[in-house]
């Protein structure tokens, strides 16, 4: 039986370093190819000596496949194709393609610049590993080679998110990468047809978390941001440059724009505005409501929202600053977290998760008092809120994708493992589909039951299909008569004849005939008449002929009559039939063995 | 530059423009039976390939046939059909059957048998199709035929089982389509046994095609199944909100004979739900909603447990699990379904906006719930701490049910759906099961507050159109108010007005409310001084609707001090018109409130209730006069003075019923009397005004035929007929004016009624004949106007054969008696008799109509002679604001009209011009220059809206551009 084979080389029973290896129908591919944010040593990017011990990769794999371009899905990207080897094609969707390079020559720049590691891809290593990437659009079936295909459908999360489906033969494998199930204000829901893979991978981040409706986290995020403007205040937002950003930028633009304000919102540049032309470019990726108005306006121009510069933030008046980082650890948000923390008129928005250790981290856990470099003090007074905007499909969104796709088997990947174990069991038992967790570096194999396909002659199907009903009732099986060839790796269902020619065979016929004695007091040709009312009365629908020499045909099926030389009462009748007609032929004497009922003339 | 705008603007509007003439009737070709025939034949004929065929059929099908040469031309098409080689001809041809079968007045029994003889050699599929498509055309014109329809049926199980899906798919829709829609014929004529097996029969067939290998083979089998029969079986509101998806009439009546072939059906219906195909899962939703529709009472068990529940849950479950589908097509239909599932049990309504909120398998509360504590415990703001949403309870991992079975969350997820289309529908669906379950519409308070923050504006606007239709079940919290008022500054207006409109019918919990609602509203104000109107409107149902609430909040809303006087407020800023228009609404069932006023708030309410009647009641002050006392009374016995007020206007009528002319001074009298009566009680009857004013401007038309017809008048000299020609003819071009009025300005009229208000017109006309015979001398003229009297008569007689009986006696009944002579007489003649037949016929009775409204307009924008008069530059455009409201218009995008009229300033060298506008019926907007030029212009569909039943509003802007004048 074939099998399918999926090890995580990271982001197994864990989030982060996002990378699998598939093997299916005798193909290998790598699905996500990330980095592991929280470690800074090898075990940042994934083992690849798991799949080579020294060589190149490129023998070992058919092709890499990339499902968006955060770092932990596709930061180890430059490293594996560059300086560990690897010349296939990498498939990634268009934008993806375009932001992933600026993202990844972000990473190296504070990788190599600042903290000055050695032994790193350079920016021409990211320029060379870009080359060999092969575009993908979204339901375009590409051929990586004669029979592995793949297919990318929208999934949210981020722009230019996709999932995967991998295709050999009739076997397939849907990875998801991360997804989103509810649309939010620029990008819409992951979609999926009822493909029915093999395998459903996908990511599991939320795995027992059921989120409340997003209107509601909109709302009070509009609400806090409008009562501080209202008051004079200052908004200070700290934003990752991509993702969620975006988002925060739109509701906040077009909430600007219904409710008529005026003060500005400032956006520091860097990144952003490059990530922001790309987001006005892939405008097909984003969600109805900007896809219907953009010819009207493209909702990435915003009108409210201007270039930060630094001297900007000392302006009187009431401003709004989304600043990078998100987390408050340094650069230009912190700055400005700076000069406004001592005015409890500003706020502050925290619209994410935030990490041990840094500022964001402390002033959400409500410290009032923090320590700057140099043993100054900050005094917090301004506000600090918390929003949360994720774009990870929650347990019930998981469920909803299942149910789109009916998988045969499921595979859950990026997330924790006691969470994954809950899901899984829920998984097992709402759809009584097994439900794999493999950790990384552990192999998960799935049997599968590929249905052969056989070609058919069609004048073979035309004659099955004149025979009994015109149409195959689905609902039964019917058996047909052929003959199954199988030549040079393909298989054939032809009429028996036709494989006899094609063999170069004489066709030979294989006949039972049996012999019924009778005892009938009449004349042969009588007798046979007899026969041929009885068979008549009984055998309704069959086409059953008296012929004049002295013979009655059923169907195929000849009968004779003959007298013995000893009894001429009893008769002796010859049924003859051919192999085909075995069914029809042995009914027949089972039938004339009974005699045939008095009161026939 | 200038004149080459000026083109542009020209060639803009010169579509507008254009006022559509209607359409000309199309010419009735008047060919004879074989020439129409024979044209085709000889052009078949000729046609010596099949292009050249389906060329001239082509051209054939462009041209109506007469009924009676319909048979002929359907014979030579047959007999070329049979002749036809090639498939698309035949196509052609039998597209062409079916079209022909379809004209007026044509039974197609003759040629049922031809049709379907052509069936049985047919080879191709398509045209197969196409044949089967005419059989259905002519089985539906052929509804009395009980001997076709089971032909047809019998053809139909025939074909089902043809390997093409569109054979298929017209057999399955004649089976649905003529399958014993009307089995009661069929029982009588073939017993009752045999049409029930036969009902079972149709039914079973069609169901084994819902396992059909072609998807659209199973869609057709659902749709003939449910989808094509008409509305009057369903509950009527039912079938108004869902047109598709209907009930056949034969599955209602296998339900009545008891068969219980349904619970099959509701199982493939349910199976068929989660089908591949979209088209398939929709149709089948609909299939699953006349089921439960159909036996909502029934039971059926729940899978893998042995409990049971009632169909229609069951049915409400299964589509509620439809929101989440992976087509928003069948998202749509299955929110849509949703709303009409009225019969459902509510714990099962409530689900649909129940979400088990966990995080890290902790249960969590929603951010509606946690509002709704944080109320409830008193403190205000909300999720000021970090974790402040953190989870609390520890959650048992067995008990979580992630694919919740039935109806959990589907309106949650519906709201928060990617399409619009989807969202707008859920809304929908949630206001249709608000308005029956008041518990139901509490819960999803909070669900629609938080829709008036959606992306869409269409969205936005249906919730608040929503809520306000609910909001009669439902009392707003402080924090819901919070949110709702925070809308007020949209920019959009209709969302604004909107939500004014909303607030008139809101009921609020407490005084901080009022106090929060009237903030925000003034705040609205000040940024949008436009809404003023409708922002007093909307304070004057919030004062009236809760008096006790705005009581304590007097003192602080007039700034008055128990010691000290306060300095007056300014009586023009409309933000203290708003707090005031508030206050004296409350005071009006609040008596205790004016001993809170001082001084100057009775000055400004004396002001205030003349200024702005309308928004300011009449109220009981202390030490006042009385200045009001009809308007209090009628306040406040209701509808019992609707009822005499109708009983008066009603023997006001039949007393001047009995005059007949004006020979005695009373009669006069009285007439002038009730004509006065009448207006007055317009005034104080505002439900009947309409109907008042209708029988006013009736009698008054009466009043001045006859009053140009007294004896006195034409009895006098010569040399007086002038003068007295010129009162005559100035009341018959009055009457002429006030009958068009009343024939284009009111709504609700009879028949009856426009025939009474012709034959005025009509006597009018004769009066005008008369006087044009006494004055002119031209003989030529004399006979022309005649002649063209006498087309009116006949018109007249032609328009309203059916109200005739009820016009005897009358002048046109004598009229109609006299025609032969009138037509051969002289004019002279005929004037003579005109003149005695006018002055005999009596007054005819006016019978009221059940409901008669007066169309009207109000102007808002621009108001009347504005002091800045606007100035444009000639050749450039300006644009100008029209804003009005229309009250009693049918079809307002067709029949309004504004006339905006630029006039010229006393100072040629400046193009500036003063606007004056007014309504007119059927009319569009019309814009005059002073040149005498005019410009037609078509408000667009879209500048409509429809605030309320009977009631549009017009918000448009009109573009005028002009050449210099010098």
């Amino acid at each position: 039986m074939p099998e399918i084979k999926v090890t995580p080389l990271g982001a197994g029973q864990d989030v982060g370093r996002s990378c699998i290896l598939v093997s299916i129908g005798g193909k290998n591919i790598m699905l996500d190819c990330g980095m592991h944010m929280g470690y800074n040593d090898d075990r940042r990017f994934p083992d690849f000596s798991y799949v080579t011990q020294n060589g190149r990769l490129t023998d070992f794999l058919d092709c890499v496949i990339i499902s968006h371009f955060h770092l932990d899905h596709c930061g180890a990207l430059p490293y594996m194709s560059e300086m560990v080897g690897y010349d296939g094609p990498i498939y990634m969707t268009h934008p993806t393609k375009a932001i992933c390079p600026i993202l990844l020559e972000d990473f190296r720049k504070i990788t190599v610049d600042k903290k000055g590691e050695t032994n790193f891809f350079t920016s021409q290593m990211i320029k060379d590993c870009m080359k060999k990437v092969v575009p993908l659009n979204l339901h375009q079936t590409v051929q990586v080679d004669d029979e592995l295909e793949i297919k990318a459908y929208y999934a949210g999360h981020v722009l230019g998110a996709a999932m995967v489906q991998i295709k050999v033969g009739s076997e397939s494998v849907v990875y998801t990468g991360d997804y989103n199930m509810t649309p939010d204000r620029h990008l819409g829901a992951a979609w999926i047809d009822k493909c029915r893979p093999d395998i459903l991978i996908s990511e599991s981040t939320y795995a027992t978390t059921i989120r409340d409706s997003k209107r509601c986290r909109e709302r009070d995020f509009l609400k806090k941001v409008h009562e501080s403007i209202e008051r004079g205040g200052k908004v200070l937002i700290p934003v990752f440059a991509l993702g969620r950003a975006q988002e925060l930028c739109i509701l906040l633009e077009t909430f600007w724009e219904r409710m008529n304000l005026k003060a500005p919102i400032y956006f520091s540049t860097g990144l952003t505005e490059k990530a922001n032309h790309y987001y006005k470019l892939f405008i097909t990726w984003t969600n109805q409501k900007i896809r219907k108005t953009f010819v009207q306006r493209n909702m990435f121009e915003f009108k409210h929202i201007k270039a930060f510069d630094r001297s900007y933030a000392d302006n009187p008046g009431p401003m709004v600053v989304f600043a990078t980082p998100g987390m408050l650890h340094a650069g230009q948000s912190l700055q400005i977290f700076k000069k406004w923390a001592g005015n409890e008129k500003n706020m502050v928005i925290m619209p994410g998760y935030c990490v041990q250790g840094t500022i964001g981290h402390k002033i959400l856990n409500g410290q009032r008092k923090l320590e700057m470099e140099g043993r100054a003090t900050l005094d917090v007074k301004l506000q600090v809120e918390y929003m949360s905007f994720s774009a990870h499909a929650d347990a019930k969104g998981i469920m909803q994708l299942i149910r789109m796709a009916e998988p045969r088997n499921m595979l859950l990947v990026h997330g924790e493992a006691a969470k994954m174990e809950f899901l899984k069991g829920k998984i097992e038992q709402e759809f009584s589909i097994d439900c794999y967790m493999p950790a990384n570096g552990e192999t998960a194999m799935v049997t599968t039951n590929p249905s052969v396909p056989v070609d058919m002659s069609l004048n073979l199907l035309k004659r099955e299909m004149a025979l009994g009903g015109p149409l195959p009732d689905p609902k039964k099986p019917r058996t047909m008569h052929g003959t199954l060839i199988m030549k040079e790796n393909s298989l054939k269902l032809v009429s028996s004849e036709q494989a006899l020619k094609e063999l170069g065979l004489n066709e030979h016929q294989l006949r039972f005939t049996c012999r019924v004695q009778l005892q009938d007091p009449h004349s042969d040709p009588d007798t046979l008449h007899r026969v041929y009312t009885h068979l008549k009365s009984v055998l309704k629908g069959y086409t059953i002929q008296h012929l004049p020499d002295g013979t009655v045909m059923v169907e195929s099926i000849v009968i004779k009559v003959s007298s013995s030389a000893e009894d001429v009462n009893a008769k002796v009748l010859l049924l003859s039939w051919s192999y085909q007609d075995e069914d029809l032929g042995s009914f027949l004497s089972s039938l004339l063995k009974k005699g045939l009922p008095p009161g026939l003339c | 530059m200038a004149a080459h705008l000026k083109k542009r603007v020209y060639e803009e509007f010169s579509k507008v423009v254009q006022i559509p003439h209607e359409e000309a009737q199309a010419k009735k070709l008047r060919l004879s039976k074989p020439s129409k025939s024979a044209a085709l034949h000889v052009d078949l004929c000729k046609a010596t390939n099949s292009t050249d065929a389906l060329q001239y059929l082509l051209q054939f099908a462009r041209k109506p046939v007469e009924v009676e040469s319909v048979e002929g031309v359907i014979r030579i098409l047959l007999e070329h059909y049979y002749k036809e080689t090639d498939n698309s001809v035949r196509l052609k041809i039998a597209s062409l059957l079916g079209l022909l079968s379809k004209t007026n007045g044509f039974s197609p029994d003759c040629i049922v048998d031809d049709a379907i003889n052509t069936l049985g050699n047919e080879k191709s599929h398509q045209v197969l199709a196409q044949l089967l498509d005419t059989l259905l055309v002519i089985g539906s014109q052929l509804p009395e035929s009980p001997a076709v329809r089971l032909r047809l049926i019998e053809v139909a199980c025939k074909h089902l089982s043809d390997t093409y899906f569109g054979v298929r798919n017209k057999c399955l829709q004649l089976l649905g389509c003529l399958g014993l829609v009307d089995a009661p014929l069929t029982k009588d004529s073939n017993g009752p046994s045999s049409s029930s097996g036969g009902a079972r029969d149709v039914q079973s067939i069609i169901s084994n095609y819902f396992a059909d290998q072609d998807p659209r083979v199973r869609t057709a089998a659902i749709k003939a199944m449910v989808g094509h029969s008409g509305p009057q079986i369903l509950v009527p509101i039912l079938a108004e909100r869902i047109t598709q998806g209907l009930i056949s009439v034969f599955q209602l009546q296998l339900h009545d004979r008891g068969m219980k072939i349904h619970q099959i059906i509701y199982d493939q219906a349910c199976r068929l739900l989660s089908d591949d195909y979209e088209q398939v899962r929709s149709a089948a939703v609909q299939m699953v909603w006349v089921l439960s529709q159909l036996y909502p009472e029934s039971i059926v068990p729940i899978p893998s447990s042995n409990e049971e529940i009632r169909l229609v849950d069951d049915a409400f479950g299964k589509i509620s699990h439809m929101v989440s589908d992976g087509s928003w097509m069948v998202r749509v239909q299955a929110a849509k379904t949703l709303g009409s599932m009225l019969q459902v049990s509510s714990h099962f309504l409530e689900q649909t906006l129940d979400k088990k909120l966990m995080s890290d398998l902790r249960r969590k509360r929603t951010a509606h719930e946690r509002a709704k504590e944080l109320f409830v415990s008193g403190e205000f703001s909300s999720g000021r701490k970090w974790a402040d949403d953190a989870p609390k309870e520890k959650l048992d991992s067995n008990t979580v049910n992630l694919i919740a079975s039935g109806a959990c969350g589907a309106f949650v997820h519906g709201l928060e759906d990617e399409m619009f289309e989807v969202r707008i529908a859920a809304v929908e669906a949630l206001c249709q099961l608000a308005r029956s379950s008041p518990s139901f519409a509490e819960k999803c308070l909070d669900f629609l507050v938080d829709m008036f923050n959606d992306e869409i504006e269409e969205v936005r606007l249906q919730s608040i159109h929503v809520l306000r239709e609910i909001s009669t079940h439902i009392t707003l919290r402080e924090d819901q108010l919070d949110t709702v008022l925070a809308v007020l500054e949209d920019s959009s207006r209709d969302i604004r007005e909107a939500l004014h409109e909303l607030l008139c019918y809101t009921n609020v919990s407490t005084k901080e409310c009022i106090q929060l609602a009237l903030l925000e509203l003034l705040k609205n104000l000040n940024k949008y001084p436009t809404d003023r109107n409708s922002v007093w409107k909307c304070l004057k149902f919030l004062g009236s609707r809760h008096p006790a609430l705005v009581l304590p909040l007097v003192p602080e809303l007039l700034s008055t001090h128990p010691y000290f006087d306060t300095p007056e407020p300014d009586m023009d800023d409309p933000a203290y018109i708003a707090v005031l228009v508030l206050v004296f609404n409350a005071a009006k069932s609040c008596p205790t409130m004016p001993a809170l006023f001082s001084d100057h708030t009775f000055r400004h309410y004396a002001y205030l209730r003349d200024s702005l009647s309308h928004l300011v009641p009449p109220l009981r002050l202390p030490g006042r006069k009385q200045v009001y006392s009809l308007d209090s009374v009628d306040s406040s016995c209701g509808s019992s003075s609707v009822e005499s007020a109708q009983l008066f206007l009603q023997q006001s009528l039949n007393r001047v019923s009995s005059i007949q002319n004006l020979e005695t001074a009373g009669d006069q009298d009285l007439l002038n009397f009730t004509i006065r009566d009448l207006q007055r009680l317009g005034e104080l009857q505002t439900e009947l005004a309409g109907a008042a004013d209708f029988c006013a401007t009736y009698l008054r038309c009466q009043l001045l035929l006859m009053k140009a017809l007294q004896e006195k008048l034409w009895n006098v000299a010569v040399p007086l007929y002038l003068q007295q020609n010129v009162t005559a003819t100035a009341a018959a071009q009055q009457i002429l004016e006030e009958t068009y009025k009343l024939e284009f300005l009111y709504s609700g009229l009879e028949s009856r009624q426009v025939a009474t208000i012709h034959h005025v017109r009509l006597q009018a006309k004769a009066l005008q004949l008369i006087l044009t015979a006494r004055t002119r001398q031209g003989l030529d003229l004399l006979i022309s106007s005649c002649e063209k009297f006498l087309q009116e008569v006949e018109s007249f007689q032609r328009l309203f054969l059916s109200e005739l009986p009820h016009l005897q006696d009358s002048f046109v009944d004598k009229l109609l008696e006299l025609m032969p002579r009138l037509v051969s007489c002289k004019p002279a003649e005929l004037v003579k008799i005109l003149q005695t037949t006018l002055r005999q016929s009596g007054l005819l009775q006016l019978r009221l109509p059940e409901q008669i409204h007066r169309a009207t307009a109000t102007i808002v924008e621009p108001t009347g002679e504005s002091d800045n008069p606007l100035k444009f530059t000639s050749g450039l455009v300006v644009a100008l604001d029209i804003d009005a409201t229309l009250e009693h218009l049918h079809d307002p995008q067709n029949s309004v009209k504004v006339q905006v009229s630029a006039r010229l300033p006393e100072n040629l060298s400046f193009s500036k011009t003063s606007f004056e506008s007014s309504f007119f019926n059927r009319f569009r907007l019309q814009v005059l220059y002073p040149d005498g030029q005019s410009h037609v212009i078509h408000p667009k569909p879209g500048d409509f809206r429809k605030p309320g039943p009977n009631r549009h509003r017009l918000i448009t802007q009109v573009y005028l551009s002009h050449t210099a004048w010098t």
